[in-house]
């Protein structure tokens, strides 16, 4: 098992793997860009569709949480791109600071979600799970109410689950960084890791607006 | 079925003979590469076999103006048979004015078959030679495909969706049709067949069987008032939505701006999802009926709609509704 | 040290090669060499093929008389998607790629490994997991779907084991995508000094151009897979149209994957073609850089054609015209192609070797498989020969006749490298020949029934349709025999085949100057490339002919 850091068999030198890790990164962002593309035009559109009832329905869902939990993650955004600064400089106990205030904020941000899923969970508009939004409507009221939160807890819920796999990457790097491991000649874990939560975090970016915003008066 | 060993099926219908033709054309071409590719083969495999166990051969790297040449040929001939296929598809896809409309319903694994005059039939479908018939399709439950092959023509069966298709038989005859989406066990077994008949052959055959099942029409008008639909769609255009006289194929202008025509799919539509397109002057009062009513009710209340056309277009009323044909 | 002739002319395997370097089960199961990892998958897909070939045989034995009487119509739904689940994402998609491409990348290109070895082992469990999902769907109920699985058929009203299956095919994506980043990332970094873009082997812009398929287009059918999936477990309604979804949108999504998933398939087959066809005719490929950009067009257009599956599904005629339209513009390239290689021939010095009769199968075979797609292409026809047999028909030329015929003969040409063996060579010719006309026998009477009108997936059919079904289930008695006498003599050729050399055809490309087999780390020393690929006429390391030098013995180990 290699150190971080050290040259991997594979590689000719340190430049070769560095830009190696890095392509690699970039190409995987593509292929999740593409994964979230299908749930967003699924969304938008059944939204384009069903206007009254997703919007009724996006109504229903706690703005005040969603712009909370905006403003964290673009917050841990922020101060994972201090860490990786923070290597490339070489302060290395100022790496393993904002990676913490990441993970941090990255953890507030699936708190507030908990809480999120926990309101729907009582509301009764958890698909498959005792699903009633509207007792005295139509069925087909029901129905597109229920294709909303289906996406709602499938795009939300894919996004969470990246987020839970970015903390998991997050403690891996904190162990690294505390033992110094980041400095100006060798970060990549962290700006790998860095350009993975800013993926994470825009794909929030797109969601806010189109689950939260639209149709909000 | 014509000779023992047939290449093709029969041609009974408008579409048939330039379908084939259209094959030939394309097979022609295809054939004419297909040799030349493989005598070009052939011919360089045994002319240019090696001699010494040493030899190499000739090093040519390319040339320009035979890619061209090759790259833009192709083109050109492909383009013919995409203009070829388009002009054939658009015909198909815009059925003439004057059509004897028949009702289709597809479910697993039969087809309901419905004549304007309400008489119904299973897995057979009865029409007059030399007619334009348009085939309006539904289904109760999976995606199906009503396919004749010796017409040439099949269009898919979507549940949600309104499916039409048209042609007009040219040779009487019993001809197959099959299921041509795979739709469960016996999607092989829901096939039938098409009669085509001599016009009075037909007619006879239409008013001596026993149409003892209600015809769409009249189904439909008693839905429309059972649904209320008569509360507010008054024939005068004075109620709370725009009259439905002769508002099937006529030209109606929506809220937005736009205007589009009432064909069998707005009429469905304007059923399931009546919000989506609003008439010009009216409101977005209507509520949906998806869920209660079957295919067959909305069936039967399409079809009491285009009865409709017969009616005095009301002289006032906001909508603008235009009677007409185009 | 590398081989070299013993006194007799013959030679010895190398005393070290990857093969042997380590020993026992773990060595292989936790490996990160790309070569071991290759064959790995070479066992596994083998593996499916078989299955999928075992559900074909019980297909066409079936479809022998109008009423078969083999399987119940149960049965026979089952057979037939299960077939095409099997062969597509677990036998066509990996093959080449995940062996061929696994094994030959690093090499042809100079370098010791792919970018992400560990991930390259990844990459092939998630394949087996998704496998085994698969398996056991199969098992468990089977799957009668269509391996399109259209919904609500799949969602909502069939009896079989759907959920398992479709978990496994989305958990397989994964397997194509990190394989095509693997490569991608690869290809850009870590060729050798002096091996530029336009000095790679055609094999290596194949996959490259694949590569970018993969990692644009598998998300897609994930996601469309765990929706569907979803909607089947929990009973919601992205697509069944009763709770306001629409079955059409599956198809969009479904297709916008598994068009470009054809040419996954069939890309690869063309690199290897690109590679065998020089080699054999020694002499350069004819349009080096249109038969490399060609790849990439594939692959580019590729993703703009899918709803060419949907022509009667009563999308628009503006959407329809528009696809048709884009779908004869993607054959264009192809086309190019298979002129360039037919010109290739011309003043070639050509062998009739094992692989050359499959690369000249390939041309002859794709050439029927990619013209019938236009028939398919053109709107007008289309209304006729939508899910006829026509259709089967047409796919089974380009992905049996192309895309099997290209990795069969792929598996050939370098069998040498792989295994440091020569198979028996009066056999393979045998067995290619038998390949080729029972695959003709098998497909071409299909063309006819399709415009006849006999529809797809049908258990029965009327009985005027029976004279074109008898003779396609014989083709395919004798297309069996085709496959299996390769399996039978390139296993026993591991053991008892003559000892091959480093070079033994010879070919140009930088695998070739390595031992047969070669070492676990490939190259003793990072080569550098100064040569054109291809490039017979200036290459006097050789042993052939060439002006300008003295025959000198044949190459040996890396000079």
């Amino acid at each position: 098992m290699h150190r971080t850091g050290e040259l991997y068999g594979q590689f000719e030198n340190l430049d070769q793997q560095r830009e190696s890790a890095s392509l690699g990164m970039w190409v995987f962002l593509v292929t999740e860009v593409l994964f979230f593309g299908g749930m967003f035009m699924t969304y938008t559109l059944n939204r384009s569709q069903y206007p009254e009832v997703f919007g009724e329905a996006s109504r229903s869902i706690n703005l005040g949480l969603g712009a909370l939990n905006t403003v964290v993650l673009i917050t841990s955004s922020l101060t994972m791109a201090m860490s990786v600064w923070a290597a490339q400089v070489g302060k290395k106990q100022l790496v393993t600071i904002f990676l913490i205030l990441t993970l941090i904020l990255g953890t507030v941000f699936l708190g507030v979600k908990g809480i999120e899923y926990h309101d729907k969970f009582v509301e009764h508009h958890v698909p498959g799970l005792n699903f009633s939004f509207e007792p005295g409507a139509s069925v087909a009221t029901n129905a597109h109410a229920q294709l909303f939160f289906s996406l709602y807890f499938a795009m939300t819920g894919l996004h969470a689950l990246h987020m839970i796999i970015g903390a998991g990457l997050l403690i891996w790097l904190i162990k690294e960084s505390f033992r110094g491991r980041f400095n100006q000649e060798y970060s990549t874990p962290v700006d790998l890791v860095g350009l993975y939560w800013h993926f994470v975090d825009i794909v929030w970016i797109f969601l806010f607006p189109l689950l939260y915003l639209i149709d909000r008066h | 079925m014509q000779s023992q060993l047939p290449l093709y099926p029969e041609q009974a219908s408008n579409f048939a003979p330039s379908v084939d033709a259209l094959m030939v054309y394309i097979t022609a071409i295809c054939l004419f590469f297909a040799v030349a590719v493989t005598i070009a083969v052939v011919y360089f495999f045994f002319k240019y076999k090696r001699k010494t166990p040493g030899e190499i051969g000739v090093p040519i790297h390319g040339d320009m103006r035979l890619e061209t040449v090759w790259l833009v040929v192709p083109l050109l001939l492909a383009l013919t048979m995409f203009a070829g296929g388009a002009v054939i598809y658009v015909d198909y896809r815009r059925p003439p004015l004057d059509t004897l409309d028949i009702y289709v319903i597809g479910k697993q694994w039969m087809w309901k078959l419905q004549q304007p005059t309400g008489l119904r039939e299973i897995n057979e479908l009865h029409v007059p030679v030399g007619r334009n018939v348009k085939l309006i399709m539904a289904s109760e439950d999976v995606i199906h495909d009503f396919s004749i092959p010796d017409f040439r023509v099949k269009m898919d069966v979507v549940p949600g969706h309104y499916n039409t298709m048209w042609f007009r038989p040219t040779k009487t005859g019993r001809y197959h049709f099959f299921c041509s989406q795979y739709c469960g066990t016996n999607h092989a077994l829901m096939g039938g067949w098409v009669t085509v008949m001599e016009p009075s052959d037909y007619s006879a055959w239409l008013s001596g069987s026993s149409a003892a099942d209600a015809n769409p029409v009249v189904a439909g008008g008693k839905l429309f008032v059972e649904k209320a639909c008569s509360t507010c769609h008054l024939p005068d255009g004075k109620g709370r939505a725009p009259s439905l006289n002769g508002v099937y194929q006529g030209h109606v202008q929506l809220a937005d701006g736009s205007t589009i025509t009432a064909d069998d799919a707005y009429l469905r539509e304007s059923i399931l999802a009546p919000n989506a397109k609003i008439v010009a002057g009216f409101q977005p009062l209507m509520p949906t009926f998806q869920g209660q009513l079957t295919e067959e009710d909305i069936l039967a209340l399409t079809a009491y709609i285009k009865s409709l056309q017969s009616q005095p277009v009301p002289a006032t009323g906001a909508g603008v509704v235009q009677a007409g044909k185009k | 040290m590398s081989t070299t002739p013993n006194s007799a002319g013959g030679y010895q395997l190398p005393r070290e090669h990857y093969l042997n370097a380590t020993y026992g089960i773990r060595s292989w199961l936790l490996t990160t060499d790309h070569k071991r990892i290759a064959l790995l998958y070479l066992i596994s897909v083998t593996f499916f093929f078989f299955i999928g070939g075992t559900f074909a045989s019980m297909i066409r034995i079936h479809l022998l008389t109008p009423n078969g009487y083999l399987v119940t119509p149960e049965t026979y739904n089952k057979l037939f998607t299960m077939h095409g689940v099997a062969m597509i994402f677990f036998f066509l998609i990996p093959s080449i790629p995940a062996v061929l491409g696994n094994f030959l990348i690093p090499l042809m290109i100079g370098a010791k490994d792919l970018a992400f070895p560990k991930i390259n082992l990844l990459s092939w469990y998630i394949y087996l997991v998704g496998g085994c999902f698969v398996l056991y769907s199969f098992a468990t109920g089977g799957l009668d779907t269509g391996w399109t699985f259209y919904t609500p058929l799949s969602s909502v009203y069939s009896n079989s084991a759907v959920t398992p299956a479709v978990l496994g095919i989305f958990i397989n994506g994964f397997s194509s995508i990190l394989t095509g980043l693997n490569f991608i990332v690869t290809i850009h970094t870590m060729r050798a000094p002096g091996m530029t873009w336009f000095r790679l082997p055609l094999f290596v812009w194949a996959h490259y151009a694949t590569s970018i398929i993969f990692i644009l287009g598998t998300p897609v059918i994930a996601i469309t897979l765990l929706l569907a999936g979803l909607e089947r477990m929990l009973h919601l309604g992205f697509f069944n149209p009763v709770l306001g979804g629409d079955p059409i949108l599956f198809q969009h999504l479904f297709w916008f994957y598994s068009h470009p998933a054809v040419y996954i398939m069939i890309l690869p087959a063309m690199g290897v073609i690109s590679e065998i066809i020089p080699t054999f005719a020694r002499k350069p490929i004819f349009g080096y850089s249109f038969i490399a950009g060609s790849s990439i067009a594939i692959a580019v257009i590729g993703f703009f054609v899918w709803a060419h599956h949907m022509f009667l599904t009563g999308e628009s005629a503006y959407a329809a015209l528009t696809f048709s339209l884009l779908s004869y513009l993607v054959a264009i390239p192809s086309a190019v192609k298979t002129f360039n290689w037919t010109s290739t021939l011309y003043k070639g010095s050509i062998s009739w070797e094992t692989p050359m009769l499959y690369g000249l199968g390939f041309i002859g075979l794709f050439l029927i498989g990619g013209l019938t797609g236009l028939f398919l292409a053109c709107l007008g026809l289309d209304i006729h020969l939508h899910d006829t047999y026509f259709v089967i028909a047409h796919f089974h030329y380009i992905m049996v006749g192309g895309a099997v015929m290209g990795y069969v003969g792929g598996l050939h040409f370098w069998w040498p490298k792989i295994t440091g063996r020569l198979y028996p060579e009066g056999l393979a010719k045998t067995a290619a020949v038998t390949l080729f006309i029972g695959f003709n026998l098998t497909f071409f009477p299909q063309f006819i029934l399709g415009y006849l009108g006999m529809p797809r997936r049908y258990h029965s059919y009327p009985p005027e349709f029976q004279v074109f079904n008898v003779m396609s289930t014989a083709g395919a008695s004798i297309l069996a025999l085709g496959y299996l006498l390769p399996m039978i003599y390139l296993t026993w050729s591991m053991r008892y085949g003559k000892i091959a050399g480093p070079n033994p055809w010879p070919a140009t490309g930088l695998e070739w100057k390595t031992d047969s087999p070669p070492l676990t780390e490939n190259f003793d020393v990072t080569p550098e490339v100064n040569w054109e690929p291809y490039d017979f006429d200036n290459r006097h390391d050789l042993g052939l002919d060439v002006k300008g030098a003295p025959s000198l013995a044949p190459a040996h180990g890396d000079d």
